[in-house]
């Protein structure tokens, strides 16, 4: 008797055609009655005071229910303990309207509410604040004496600092017969999902709050509100069960969900605050880094010495820190090794997790500078990685959990045709345009973390599980749904996911790739908890079916607990819903991670991608045509979503090296650029051929389900191969990323 | 709700006496006007809507052999009409390369014309811009000037004019005809825009209250030898930083006429006849196009971010000039060197 298993089947998105028919609802547009509408006021200053506001324009607007701002603001709270979230740095977080102090570029000053969204964002745009301007420096190069180590905290923690030197970096790179010198730099960048944020707050009576939010965490804003408005969790309900793209922007609270809240709870009313695609360059942003990479090689290939600096921005009041020089070691076992990351303080906002943070700002020196360092030694960049492969982890000196990067790079190389790179450039030409192949490994931590879930059968014979996780489209709801349904043994539609609702047991933000295995864990032991309750039911059911049968004795399939020496004992699992007297039979189960056990092993995911490149030699147009990730993940759960997740990091590989950045002016203290016209992204016309491998891999340290988390392992190594198959093709290689026309002339 | 008067105007004396008051303002596709007044960068009080205008909007042929587009036309309606595609296919390239399908089906002929720049600073109320708002300054000369222009800038701003389909038109010695309140007029396509000087407000040479009526297109589209080559920050959806519109005669190997028209550079669509003279009677080759090139560039200068498009401009100019010996290169789809 062998059961049918959906993992690994490449099932649809449940919601799809939800989504794709414009039927699932997004924070904004949720249709609630006498829905009073806020629009925010932003300050036009980068640093400074408030002196005054004068709102009499802005009331005489018909229509205009209230004006808020720091004067009038209800009371919240002082202790930055109570503005903390679950994705807050060190610090003392931002607090909208807190008092009159502007502290940077676009920040909230005021917000308008009134009866209709024209009414409000009109009677906005008459409201006078008079400030007092004070010196801003927003100018990160500028600034770089100011270089200091982040502060130590819970982000630290998820995100280790870099170890400490290992050996004598110097004297090793002195000494090496290879050397090669990089200086990266990368500007901000801004997240920009399609759903802009918004907050929808229905105001229930009784102090009692449901909350449509746009976050990657229901759990993460109920937590936020209740500590900031003085409410009991169980008087704030969070909902968001379509997350319009995330990539980071929704991890922490933004102030639109406070301005709902504070509306709501003052003028009694249901209230939605929205941003438009200008304020959406008014919060976290992936931050500009500078980058210094120094390794050394022998003559025979072998990495001696590493050395790999950075230098990122952050706010005057928060340290955001990322984990962007702590991989290079991870991979290649070089023996001296020191390694560095600093923080910059600026008048800028806190810059925030933004797809694959910090791996993939450290992923684009490390890797361009192993092909620097192959390229002067005379070897294929795939060899110089294989030569250089670590099968330990000798920057923690750990075991790693399990790691198939070298089957990345076989199968990798295999299906991309990598036999065919030429080593030096201008080999291979297209009419006008010059060819060129490159490569690069990818490295994305597995952050393990307790997750919850319930699990309740009913009589109906449906299973219904339940977590307040989020689902930003990835495909966690179908996922979540395919787990659960293969532990009962049950048809993917006789389980049902409620998910994306605070109410539901507490989860932590969706972010980190870390989803699948710490919910999905968490699904599974809930799952594992109430399939023994319901053999225990069965085994005392009228003339004891079971007979004296164990557990393992048995297997859960097609809705019933079968014998499995004997697939004729059958006891669907509604006749023990029956037996039970016709009540549901429902389990709660967290899961937390076994630290002592999993600390002891290195744990990532890794990935290689191989990619074509062509640039016209006189224009300078670079066109990615082609490019081959391989990815080895643990168990892949859906492949059908998991190639969507490895597509859609490809594609943002692509901006990394080729379009995305936003513009700061530094005189002005601001971003410039900030709407989508000309803040790029790739469009379709960039996009060419693409193409996804996963590559077998078991994990049975990382977590129950052998998962690692596909959402970020697919951005890492295709910007860095994406500038190294430049360089292939010119012979130029361009540090200050995104790479622009003109930089090849 | 920000209150304003509209009237959709039933005739063209009627639009046009519609207009005459502060604020007032024609709306054509409005896909630059109305994110403009979401911007807060424009504050019109009255909205003339223009697209009840039956009369403005055919393309007819006329007498002397060339075509009459209305202003009223769709983008996309001229750059796919059979005549268009037929005789001006240079126009309808640049067309194509502009926006997106679905701006250019809202876009107008003669809302094309009257665009305005996509320089940054322009686009926040709260910069300061010499465009926007005279004698505040213009932070792009030492701010982020990728966008901008490398000829015919001045002190007081070095924006550029950010229409692909202008860049053809000024190639083709296409005419704006005119209607306002003192009457008809024509303006030659290469004296519509103007140069910044000092006062950069001004885009144009159009009269206040002036309503665009059509857009005549000489004979000669060179239908035989031409090309658009416009070269941006992404393969679609972006502004030019350099393009160019070539259409070449040619006779027995030789260049009888030529015209070059440059875009993403000038505060216009940049032409120089004394360049397409210089290529009279010679041979259509990379040399020759070249010292094209160097007079049109002769007197180009850059910024901090956007030196690059002097030099860019140039191969633009020399590549454009190879592409239009091969029209085969223009087919949609064809990949003729990006
Ligand atoms: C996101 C985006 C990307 C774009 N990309 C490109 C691009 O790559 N290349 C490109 O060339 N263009 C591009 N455009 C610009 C687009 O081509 C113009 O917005 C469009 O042509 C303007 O036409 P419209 O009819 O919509 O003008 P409107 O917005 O209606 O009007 C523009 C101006 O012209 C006036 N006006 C309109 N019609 C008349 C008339 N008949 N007589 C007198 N005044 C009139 C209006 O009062 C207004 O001042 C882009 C636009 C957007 C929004
Ligand atoms: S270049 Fe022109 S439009 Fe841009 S800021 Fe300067 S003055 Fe304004």
């Amino acid at each position: 008797m062998k059961k049918q298993n959906s993992i690994g089947q490449p099932y649809r998105r449940i919601e799809g055609a939800l989504k794709v028919t414009g039927r699932a609802k997004y924070a904004a547009e949720y249709q609630v009655e006498d829905l009073l509408y806020g629009y925010v006021v932003n300050s036009k200053i980068t640093k400074g005071r408030i002196e005054s506001i004068d709102e009499s324009a802005t009331r005489a607007v018909d229509g205009v229910v209230e004006v808020f701002h720091h004067d009038n603001r209800s009371s919240l709270p002082r202790f930055d303990l109570l503005y903390s979230d679950m994705d807050a740095p060190p610090g003392s977080p931002f607090r909208p309207l807190y008092d009159n102090k502007i502290q940077f570029a676009g920040q909230p000053v005021a917000f308008v509410v009134a009866e209709t969204f024209e009414a409000a964002r009109y009677a906005a745009s008459l409201l006078t604040v008079h400030y007092a301007e004070e010196e801003f420096d927003v100018d990160l190069k500028a600034n770089m004496d100011k270089a200091r180590d982040p502060s130590k905290g819970l982000a630290t923690f998820i995100k280790p600092l870099p170890p400490g030197p290992r050996g004598d970096f110097e004297k090793a790179y002195a000494a090496a017969d290879e050397r090669f010198e990089g200086k990266f730099h990368h500007g901000s960048q801004h997240h920009n999902p399609m759903e802009m944020f918004a907050t929808t707050t229905v105001y229930e009576g009784d102090g009692k709050l449901t909350i449509y939010d746009k976050t990657q965490g229901t759990s993460n804003s109920q937590i936020y509100v209740s500590n900031l408005f003085g409410l009991s969790m169980s008087d704030v309900r969070v909902i968001a069960p379509f997350v319009g793209g995330g990539f980071g922007s929704g991890l922490r609270p933004q102030y639109q969900l406070v301005f709902s809240v504070m509306a709501a709870l003052e003028l009694k009313r249901n209230v939605r605050v929205s941003m438009d695609r200008r304020q959406m360059f008014t919060f976290g942003h992936r931050p500009e880094t500078f980058q210094h990479t120094r390794f050394g090689a022998t003559k025979d290939g072998t990495l001696t010495a590493i050395n790999h600096e950075a230098f990122a921005e952050t706010s005057n009041f928060e340290d955001y820190n990322e984990v962007v020089v702590n991989h290079a070691n991870m991979l290649y076992p070089a023996d001296n090794v020191t390694l560095d990351y600093k923080l910059i303080p600026l008048d800028r906002f806190t810059p925030m997790d933004m797809r694959a943070p910090g791996g993939s700002t450290g992923m684009l020196a490390i890797e361009t500078t192993m092909d620097q360092l192959a390229d002067q030694l005379d070897l294929d960049p795939l060899e110089f990685r294989l030569r250089n492969y670590a099968e330990r982890d000798v920057s923690s000196d750990k075991p790693f959990s399990s790691k198939e990067l070298k089957e990345c790079y076989r199968q990798g190389a295999e299906r991309f045709g990598w036999n065919e790179r030429q080593p030096t450039a201008k080999k291979v030409r297209r009419g006008n345009r010059l060819v060129g192949h490159g490569m690069s490994s990818g490295i994305w931590d597995v952050i393990a973390l307790p997750g919850k879930a319930t699990a309740t059968f009913t009589a109906e014979g449906k299973l219904i599980v339940e977590s307040a996780v989020t689902d930003n489209g990835q495909g966690t709801y179908t996922v979540m749904t395919q787990i659960a349904a293969d532990q009962l043994g049950l048809p993917l539609e006789s389980v049902s996911f409620k998910y994306g609702d605070s109410k539901h047991p507490l989860s932590p933000i969706q972010g980190g790739s870390y989803t699948t295995g710490v919910i999905g864990s968490a699904v599974k032991a809930a799952c594992l908890k109430l399939k023994d309750k319901l053999f225990h039911l069965a085994q005392i059911m009228d003339g004891y079916p079971l007979g004296d049968a164990l557990p393992e004795d048995t297997i859960f399939t097609d809705g019933a607990i079968i014998l499995k020496k004997d697939p004729s004992v059958r006891i669907p699992l509604t006749d023990i819903i029956a037996f039970n007297r016709g009540e549901a039979v429902s389990v709660s189960k967290s899961n937390v991670p076994n630290l002592l056990k999993i600390k002891q092993y290195t744990r990532a995911a890794h990935a290689a991608t191989f990619v074509e490149v062509e640039v016209d030699e006189q224009l300078g147009v670079i066109n990615v045509t082609r490019a081959v990730t391989a990815v080895a993940a643990g168990k892949i759960m859906n492949p059908k979503t998991a190639r969507s997740q490895i597509l859609g990091g490809m594609v943002w590989g692509i901006s990394m090296a080729l379009r995305e950045e936003t513009l700061l002016d530094n005189n002005l203290g601001k971003y410039v650029n900030t709407d989508l016209g000309e803040y790029h992204i790739p469009v379709h016309a960039d996009v060419h051929q693409l193409d996804v491998i996963f590559v077998p891999e078991e994990d049975r340290i990382i977590n129950e389900l052998g998962a690692k988390g596909i959402g970020e392992i697919g951005v890492i190594s295709m910007a860095p191969a994406i500038v190294n198959a430049v360089y292939n093709a010119t012979g130029k290689l361009v540090k200050v990323f995104p790479i622009k026309l003109g930089d090849l002339l | 709700m920000n209150p304003f008067k509209y009237e959709k105007a039933a005739s063209l004396s009627g639009a046009i006496t519609a207009v005459q008051r502060p604020g007032g303002v024609y709306l054509g596709g409005g896909t630059n006007l109305i994110d403009l007044w979401k911007y807060g960068i424009t504050h019109p009080d009255k909205m003339v809507d223009l697209n009840g205008l039956n009369e403005l909007k055919s393309i007819t042929e006329l007498p002397d052999g060339g075509v009459r587009l209305g202003a009223l036309v769709s983008n996309n309606t001229t750059a796919y009409h059979p005549l268009i595609l037929e005789r001006y296919p240079l126009l309808s390239r640049t067309i194509l390369a502009g926006a997106t399908a679905q701006i250019r089906n809202s876009a107008t002929n003669g809302g094309n014309l009257l665009q305005r720049t996509r320089c940054y600073y322009f686009y926040d109320p709260d910069s300061p811009c010499n465009k926007r708002n005279p004698g505040s300054g213009c932070p792009a000369i030492n701010g982020h000037n990728r966008l901008h222009a490398i000829l015919g800038h001045s002190d007081s701003c070095i924006a550029t004019f950010p229409s692909d389909m202008c860049v053809a038109l000024a190639a083709l010695e296409a005419r704006v005809r005119v209607s306002g309140p003192d009457g008809e007029r024509t303006i030659e396509f290469t004296d519509f825009h103007r140069l910044p000087g000092d006062k950069p407000e001004l885009d144009n040479n159009l009269g206040q209250h002036e309503l665009i009526t059509a857009i005549d297109l000489p004979a000669n589209g060179f239908a035989d030898n031409y090309s658009y080559l416009k070269l941006r920050d992404r393969n679609s959806y972006a502004f030019a930083l350099v393009s160019v519109a070539t259409g070449l005669s040619i006779q027995d190997g030789l260049i009888r006429e030529a015209r070059i028209a440059l875009g993403g550079v000038a505060h216009i669509p940049w032409r120089l006849t004394a360049a397409e003279a210089e290529l009279r009677g010679k041979e259509p080759t990379e040399a020759n196009f070249a010292t094209a090139a160097d007079i049109i560039l002769a007197g180009a200068s850059g910024f901090e971010h956007n030196s690059f498009k002097i030099e860019l401009a140039r191969r633009a100019i020399i590549r454009n000039g190879m592409m239009a010996l091969d029209p085969a290169s223009q087919r949609p789809g064809a990949q003729p060197s990006l």
